[in-house]
């Protein structure tokens, strides 16, 4: 299993075919709290880059694209009653959805852990 | 202050051409819900403070009736109003609050405050419509410090003794330490506070002294933003603006009843017909159900799908940890309890027209 990040801050855990989409630490610092997150529907097909999400924190709501493109087969709806769990543990229980990965060969478009932390600092 | 809020470890970003404070590390939540249960603290320095100056106070409140709407003219020394600069069709140029300094030998100024978004356009409007015997001295050597919430009566006190006995709408000079401050019993949250006029020079002390205090905590403007449309105050460029008159935004109560029947501010025309025959539209709050917040910009539709209004400010409310918003609506649609939708990226959010504030003002009485 291994985790692939976008410069858009979303995280894909990878299993297999499966990958668990969310976003990334730093994501949720910059976010602050959250209210709300708006998921897709369970069979969606979304494309690499679509809109898979929306993340509501006080200020301001800011859209999750898909880092990979795919079929949603499971939304995390912990979030519906609990957003906060975004910012408490955006790694674990805070994931978004769950996909089946339509093409693996676009994974090599995503940084591993090493390659994102390169880019935080890039970016601060 | 700008060294105070990054050592205190502050998201900060471009507000009107100064870098502010978003939110410190504690979080947006965080520091709303201080605010209301204990004192936060506000850099609003980027504010426009001016004063209007007369040979008596007489002038000086008739040059500014000429601008605004407020009954200046018998405003008490000591005392501070809200009021709008209004253009000749009525619309709102900016909100702003103006008080009558307590001392003698000050009569015949008029502090103003102004939104920071507006104090270029503000300034030109008044020095081109004065009189020539009436000026206008820009302060741009104060800072502004806010503190806000049920302990910032307390808090102050432990610096001077004169706060604390201030009626709501007052102010006056006083001494917080060895600093010289204007101190207004006033804000922007709903909540008993105080606004703080200081020299720059002298600000960071302060700042520093009330930042000492346990019960304080500084403050972000995201929080400030929050606590105010809690408030169900107006944000200027968001609620109101250029085409929106005071009747409009439901600003009637600032509007001085001597002024409504004698007229002689800019747009008195367009305010005295909607006074007497009520607006076309009307500012009003929603109450969205469920947790799914509505922006600003949102359009508002009717039971039968017709556009009725547009959400000018939208977010979430700590206080009562569920969405709100306010906007304005055909007056057809203001009545409170009425059922309407807010279209949220195409999708209809059920949502009912309600009273303001959202959460109740806890100003000293």
């Amino acid at each position: 299993m291994s985790t692939l990040y976008s410069k858009d801050h979303e995280y894909i855990r990878v299993d297999g075919d499966i990958g668990t989409v969310g976003i990334s630490d730093f994501a949720q610092q910059q976010l602050g709290d959250i209210v709300f997150v708006e998921l897709p529907g369970v069979g969606k097909a979304l494309k690499r880059g679509e809109q898979a999400a929306v993340v509501e924190s006080v200020k301001a709501a800011s859209e999750v694209y898909a880092p990979v493109g795919g079929e949603v087969i499971e939304v995390n709806g912990e979030l519906e009653g609990a957003p906060a769990t975004v910012n408490e543990d955006p790694a674990g229980r805070g994931w978004f959805v769950k996909i089946r990965i339509a093409d693996k060969s676009e994974l090599a478009g995503l940084m591993d852990e090493a390659a994102y932390a390169d880019f935080l600092k890039s970016q601060a | 202050m700008h060294a105070q809020h990054l050592a205190l470890g502050a998201r900060m970003a471009p507000f009107a051409g100064y870098d502010m404070p978003i939110q410190y590390p504690a979080g947006i939540i965080a520091e709303h819900n201080w605010t209301r249960e204990n004192a936060g603290l506000f850099d609003v320095s980027h504010m426009g403070q001016a004063y209007l100056i007369a040979a008596d106070h007489a002038a000086a409140a008739a040059a500014l009736e000429a601008l605004c709407p407020a009954d200046v003219r018998d405003l008490p020394p000591g005392r501070q109003r809200y009021s709008q600069l209004l253009s000749d069709d009525g619309g709102i140029l900016d909100d702003f609050m103006v008080t009558r300094p307590s001392a003698a030998p000050e009569d015949g100024r008029l502090f103003l405050v102004v939104n920071a978004s507006r104090k270029d356009v503000d300034y030109a409007h008044i020095e081109s419509r004065l009189p020539k015997d009436v000026h206008l001295e820009k302060r741009e050597d104060r800072a502004l410090i806010a503190l806000q919430g049920p302990q910032a009566s307390a808090v102050l006190a432990k610096l001077g003794p004169d706060a604390a006995a201030m009626p709501f709408m007052s102010a006056q000079k006083t001494r917080f330490g060895a600093i010289d401050c204007h101190v207004s019993r006033s804000g922007y949250t709903g909540e008993d506070g105080y606004e703080i006029s200081v020299a720059t020079s002298s600000a960071a002390a302060l700042w520093t002294a009330l930042a000492a205090d346990p019960l304080v905590k500084p403050i972000g403007l995201g929080a400030r933003d929050s606590l105010r449309l809690e408030a169900g105050l107006c944000l200027y460029g968001h609620d109101i603006d250029e085409t929106t008159s005071p009747v409009e935004a439901a600003l009637v109560w600032s509007i001085a009843k001597r002024r409504r029947s004698e007229g002689g501010f800019p747009g008195a025309e367009r305010i005295q017909r909607e006074l007497a025959a009520g607006p076309s539209r009307k500012r009003v709050g929603l109450l969205p159900e469920g947790r799914q917040p509505a922006r600003e910009g949102a359009e508002i539709v009717s039971a039968d799908g017709a556009v009725v209004g547009r959400v000018t400010s939208g977010g979430f409310s700590p206080t009562l940890s569920r969405p709100i918003a306010m906007g304005y609506v055909t007056t057809a649609y203001a009545a409170v309890g009425t059922p309407l939708d807010i279209l949220v990226r195409g999708k209809a959010l059920p949502a009912r027209v309600t009273a303001m504030p959202f959460v109740a003002h806890r100003y000293a009485r």
